[in-house]
């Protein structure tokens, strides 16, 4: 390697006078791209939320990685897995959430998949139609975190910050109503129904519904809730009366209150809200003045009870103090006579009885008794009656009969029973039968040969009186007759009355002459005895 | 191997890189300029080494978030959906689409890869002085140099997707952080290639010989 083979026309480099730092500055990239890395390393941790478990009931439009969960409309989480549960009866979804979402992650915030809905009112979720389902949530108040949820079957209708309050309502039949059908006050929108369901033992439906502030103090203990669905139509004598809420109630059924006015001075303060509310059928019942102090009586009934059926009215001349509960048959076993027992509820109340300054309960019975003797004494009975000539309903109505048979009351037996009496149609039929039975027994045939013979004997007697009128005919023509001379007689003209008029005017005379001799008898009685003196001097 | 070789260090000449001129650096010195051209004048690359080291590390940092982190996130009706390159090439990977998820496999996980483990190699190997395969050495240098560009191509699909795919409401395309990490890792081997002087796998030889 000698320097021989080098040409020495080789020039030589300029110097450049360069420092040479030991470490080269581009260890400064490798740092950069560490910082930034890390950085954005950080940063990925730290998007990272905590991790939460939801169990559904089924992951239908559930997708693991896509599916998020959103609160008002916010991503706050994507779906990461989806499984069966060990029993396969759910699903377990785990859920990556959005960071710092800890929070919001508390024991009684709640999930719920959201789908298209459509009911009556309202029409929901649409946009999951081309998004799919997502995950709703609504945070919970309170302050405990918890990492694994149980999502709800349906989206609740209330969001936690409506302010409001929440009622139970007791009903035997849903009707219309639905989660999310609308509560009227005062024709106003001013709730909903949340929710609804089956009590244990299968007789009421208990619903939830939700009023929000500031209406929610116009329920009070008082208030009557009551079903305003539809159209109530009613017929009474003032005419005819539609009452309805408003067109969307008419097409989707709603639930209306109203507190009877006597009842607006209780403060809201005194409302369990776990106390159930009564939910009428309609207004007029739930306006109904509830039954204080029901009492039960019986009633026998020994004719048809045909079209009496519970909840039919027991007036009181007119006047509904109770109704029907129960009607059943039964058959005495000794006399096996039929009868019908209805028991009926009695509202002492409506009948206005005035409660004596609410005295002890046994002093309330003692006169409610005396009472009842009296009125049964006075002939108070109680008698099927028809209210619906149509429907052939029956009702019970109590009315004085004073000519009923004597009854009195035994209050020794449980229900009481009270005196009846034959209803109306009963009574007429009976005395229809009483005509009809008389009827019966009258000798007919008898009647009638007597009858026969009775015209015969007239016949005859007929007969002879022709004849009779014959000889009155010639009778008649003879007085006729007479008549006719009697009138020649009297005619002016005649001799007769010429000579009648002669004799009274010789008859005129002579009673003036008899005049002047009593006028004269008069002034000169002595004359009887000495005759007429001379004339006066 | 072979007899070693001549070559300019040797000699202590310089050859310029732009004009071609032999020169020889003043005494003592070993870096100098052109005298014709004024290109500076190394023996070797400056700092190879160091800086083939420095991007390479820089370029294995970048690696991994290009990997984790999302390198497209799609916006549609559906929802939105961030996919990391390997999600990608999973979400490929179908009975008709397999060919490009092997596509996508080799140029976006395995070349950048298979290039920072043979400029590891390489640097290990010039660190060790070792000699032997040195030919087989420059061969993958070669490769690695010449690869390096074509990963790029990746960065450029992804972003012309993402510049082309903008129906706003129903459908958009954005570039998720990862893109980013792999241009970096792709720009940073092609930096340490080029940094890289294949002259020092063969100064083994000499040092050996010398």
């Amino acid at each position: 390697m000698g320097d021989e083979q080098v040409p020495s026309a080789v020039p030589s480099s300029r110097t450049v006078a360069r420092k040479h730092a030991r470490l080269s500055p581009v260890w400064i990239i490798p740092l950069l791209a560490g910082v930034v890395g890390i950085w954005v390393g950080i940063n990925h941790i730290r998007s990272e939320g905590p991790t939460i478990t939801i169990v559904f009931r089924s992951a239908d439009g559930l997708e693991a990685g896509k599916t998020r969960i959103q609160y008002k409309g916010v991503d706050v989480g994507t779906i990461k897995n989806i499984r069966l549960s060990d029993d396969h009866h759910s699903v377990i979804a785990t859920a990556a959430m959005a960071p710092r979402t800890d929070e919001f992650l508390v024991t009684d915030t709640q999930f719920w998949v959201v789908r298209p809905r459509i009911s009556g009112a309202t029409v929901t979720g649409l946009g999951t139609l081309i998004s799919g389902a997502y995950i709703g949530m609504e945070i919970g108040k309170s302050k405990e975190n918890k990492y694994d949820f149980v999502a709800l079957d349906t989206p609740p209708v209330v969001s936690g910050e409506q302010s409001g309050r929440f009622f139970v309502l007791k009903t035997t039949d849903l009707g219309s109503l639905d989660t999310g059908t609308p509560v009227f006050f005062r024709r106003l929108q001013v709730g909903e129904v949340v929710s609804y369901k089956l009590d244990a033992t299968g007789q009421f439906f208990i619903l939830r519904i939700f009023v929000q502030s500031p209406y929610d103090r116009y329920v009070t203990p008082l208030t009557r809730f009551w079903q305003a669905s539809g159209i109530d139509v009613s017929l009474s004598a003032s005419g005819l009366s539609v009452q309805t809420q408003s067109l969307l109630s008419i097409l989707i059924g709603g639930i209306a209150f109203a507190t009877p006015s006597e009842g607006a001075v209780i403060p809201a303060s005194l409302t369990s809200p776990d106390t159930p509310y009564t939910l009428y059928a309609n207004r007029s019942q739930a306006f109904e003045p509830p039954p204080r102090n029901p009492q039960t009586y019986q009633l026998i009934f020994k004719e048809s009870v045909r079209g009496l059926l519970p909840g039919a009215p027991v007036e009181f001349r007119g006047i509904k103090i109770g109704q029907v509960t129960d009607v059943r048959a039964q058959i005495d076993a000794r006399t096996l006579q039929f009868s019908a027992p209805v028991t009926i509820q009695l509202d002492p109340q409506r009948l206005g009885v005035k409660v004596l300054d609410l005295k002890s309960a046994a002093d309330l019975a003692s006169i409610r008794r005396r009472v009842i003797d009296n009125l049964v004494a006075d002939g108070v009975r109680a008698q099927l009656q028809t209210g619906n000539l149509l429907t052939g309903a029956t009702y019970v109505a109590f009315d004085f009969f004073p000519g009923a048979p004597p009854a009195s009351v035994d209050w020794s037996q449980n229900p009481v029973q009270l005196p009846t009496t034959p209803g109306e149609l009963q009574t007429l039929e009976t005395s229809a039968e009483n005509i009809v039975k008389k009827l019966d027994k009258m000798p007919l045939d008898q009647i009638g040969n007597e009858l026969r013979a009775d015209l015969a004997t007239l016949n005859l007697t007929l007969g002879a009186a022709r004849t009779t009128l014959t000889t009155a005919n010639s009778t008649l023509l003879s007085a006729r007759s007479t008549i006719d001379n009697a009138n020649s007689f009297l005619e002016p003209n005649s001799m007769q009355s010429q000579e009648l008029d002669a004799a009274l005017i010789e008859l005129t005379r002579a009673a003036r002459s008899v005049r002047v001799l009593a006028d004269y008898l008069e002034r000169h009685p002595e004359a009887l005895l000495r005759g007429k003196k001379g004339e006066p001097k | 191997m072979n007899a070693p070789a001549l070559t300019a260090m040797q000699q202590g000449l310089q050859n310029c890189e732009a004009c071609g001129l032999l020169s020889r650096p003043a005494p003592g010195e070993e870096e100098g300029e052109c005298p014709r051209c004024g290109q500076s004048l190394d023996f070797r690359k400056p700092a190879s080494l160091q800086r083939t080291w420095a991007f390479l590390m820089a370029a294995a940092i970048c690696y991994i978030p290009a990997n984790v982190l999302p390198v497209l996130t799609t916006t549609t009706a559906t929802g939105t959906e961030s996919d990391t390159i390997l999600q990608g090439v999973i979400l490929l990977w179908s009975p008709s689409g397999w060919p490009l998820s092997l596509i996508v496999l080799f140029a976006s996980i395995m070349i950048p890869s298979a290039k920072i483990i043979a400029l590891a190699y390489l640097l290990i190997t010039v660190h060790r002085r070792s000699n032997s395969n040195s030919e087989q050495r420059v061969r993958l240098y070669r490769i690695v140099e010449f690869i390096g560009r074509w990963s790029m191509v990746d960065v450029f699909v992804d972003t012309f997707t993402a510049a082309l795919i903008q129906l706003q409401p129903l459908m958009s395309v954005e570039p998720g952080p990862g893109l980013f990490f792999f241009a970096a890792v792709v720009v940073f081997t092609m930096l340490a290639a080029e940094s890289f002087d294949p002259r020092l796998i063969w100064d083994a030889d000499e040092f050996d010989g010398g």
